[in-house]
């Protein structure tokens, strides 16, 4: 079972390493000179340079901490104001305006304005990615609360239970697996955000190395960073991927037979 | 205080009805859904509630449980009018997989009435266990909602309303969903259970032995909207037995009055 499913994923990975390697290839073969393009052997040098020198580390952890700062204290937001707004109907429909008028901003147009109050460095850019991260978690967790088990709701009404140990013992476990998919889609919101704020504007980070390389005129250590993002971006998926399974199995299976 | 000349009486020599519906209407979306419902229910009687599906009867029960109010009338629990729900209420209700915590195993299940009521948690151990024994359920303290059959939820989700250590228990056809033999076992349990915390019962159900069975009392709705159209006193000697009392003479009396009640209704 597991042979065979280690020998699917190794199937899949056949293609990709064939167009590598035939740009590999075709890059030596015509010599190539590009501002835009390497070969993948340069690329993995400029990256295996990269990390020697520490310097796409620094960047990382950098952007890192931006991403993961904001997504906490989005989440922090978004997830009680989801569970406000998913409760009382009448504070929802208070605030339903508000919320479908502010949330189609995008985040990074909030730039300029965070530019002005903050200035360059983390403050910003936690900001702007605790803005974005908002958003998914209010609806996703507003829309989870209320689709909970009516008959949960009677329960802790008929068991009388205050109204703080009704949002801790019912509501937030009731709603956590899905709230934990909304989690999900913030942390890789978080990051393209934080690595956007970078290219755009914010001097630190995997986005300002990737736009330090293009202007050095070196290719090869700016796709080196697209790999390198693109290689954060995936384990991050993956580690929340299994959390999610680790978690939340049980409840996810007797969720759904309930 | 117009309604008060309409309050339920106090008969002199009879004890005040734990639970009284006094003309209570509800209309729910414009729909009557129960239409000048008076009713009580003594202190320590077991009142089972039959009708055809659609005619209000688990809706009553939820009046009596607090969970809903009245549009018109009033309902009364121990004298005083009935505005939300009560710890002194436990409510078993039908589905009984929606009704337990699957993130919370059978203790846990339990515990949450314990915690509702403040309990200490140091004390909480000890009272779970008994309760579970009470209900059957030793041994399987560890066990989740899922792990567990259809019979086992719901004594789960009994030992949880007795955590509440209820004077009235309102169960929604708790054995709907049951086979036969489970659902007499049960019977015969929450029968026992009864019998030994004097608790009041209002028991709704589909099954018209079910209700004779376990009652002192009998009432069949009519529906649309909801009124009560038959009460029968069950006059059998207690305890029950399943094979006995079955075959008494006027359990078949009754059985008879109640279904030809409910041909007619159907009609």
């Amino acid at each position: 079972m597991t042979t065979d499913r280690a020998k699917e994923k190794a199937k899949a990975l056949l293609l990709p390493l064939a167009v590598l390697l035939a740009f590999e290839a075709w890059a030596r073969a015509t010599h190539l000179q590009s501002d835009s393009l390497a070969p993948p052997s340069e690329i993995i040098m400029a990256l295996a340079g990269a990390f020697a020198d520490f310097s796409i580390l620094t960047a990382t952890r950098d952007t890192l901490f931006s991403a993961f700062a904001g997504l906490a204290i989005g989440t922090v937001i978004g997830l009680a104001l989801g569970i406000a707004f998913g409760i009382s109907d009448t504070l929802n429909r208070l605030m339903e305006v508000t919320v479908e008028a502010v949330r189609p901003i995008p985040s990074i147009a909030l730039l300029p304005i965070a530019l002005i109050a903050l200035g360059f460095g983390y403050r910003m850019e936690i900001v702007i990615v605790a803005f974005a991260c908002v958003w998914p978690i209010l609806i996703l967790s507003r829309a989870a609360v209320r689709s909970i088990e009516p008959r949960l709701m009677e329960v802790s009404r008929a068991l009388r239970l205050p109204a703080a140990q009704r949002v801790w013992k019912i509501i937030i476990p009731a709603a956590l697996p899905r709230i934990f998919v909304a989690f999900r889609l913030s942390a890789g919101i978080a990051l393209i955000v934080a690595v956007t704020v970078e290219i755009a504007i914010n001097p630190l980070g995997l986005g300002a190395g990737i736009m330090l390389a293009q202007q050095a005129l070196r290719p090869d250590l700016m796709l080196a960073y697209l790999v390198w993002i693109g290689a954060i971006g995936y384990a991050l998926n993956i580690l929340l991927v299994v959390a999610q399974h680790r978690l939340f199995g049980r409840a996810a299976l007797s969720g759904d037979s309930a | 205080m117009a309604n008060a000349a309409k309050r339920f009486e106090v008969i002199p020599g009879q004890p005040r009805p734990q639970i009284a519906f006094t003309d209570v209407t509800l209309q729910l979306g414009g729909k009557t859904i129960i239409e000048n419902l008076s009713l009580g229910v003594r202190p320590g009687e077991f009142l089972c509630v039959v009708g055809a599906s659609g005619c209000g009867k688990t809706t009553a029960l939820r009046l009596a449980a607090g969970l809903y109010q009245p549009t018109s009338g009033r309902v009364d629990f121990d004298g005083q009018l009935m505005l939300h729900p009560r710890r002194e209420i436990a409510i078993v209700f039908q589905d009984y997989g929606k009704a337990l915590l699957p993130w919370r195993t059978a203790a846990g299940n339990v515990s949450l009435a314990l915690e509702a009521g403040g309990m200490p948690a140091a004390e909480r151990p000890a009272r779970i266990e008994e309760l579970l024994r009470t209900v059957g359920l030793p041994g399987h303290a560890g066990k989740y909602p899922a792990e567990m059959s259809g019979g086992m939820q719901q004594r789960l989700q009994i030992a949880r309303c007795l955590a509440q250590e209820p004077k009235t228990l309102l169960m929604d056809e708790p054995f709907g969903a049951l086979d036969a033999m489970t659902r007499q076992g049960l019977q015969d349990e929450v029968l026992a259970l009864v019998a030994a915390s004097g608790a009041t019962v209002i028991f709704v159900t589909h099954d018209l032995d079910e209700a004779i069975y376990l009652g002192d009392r009998v009432i069949g709705l009519l529906p649309h909207p909801g009124r009560i159209g038959i009460e029968l006193a069950v006059n059998l000697p207690r305890p029950r037995d399943q094979l006995s009392t079955r075959e008494h003479p006027e359990f078949l009396r009754l059985r008879r009055q109640l279904f030809d009640f409910i041909k007619a209704a159907e009609q």
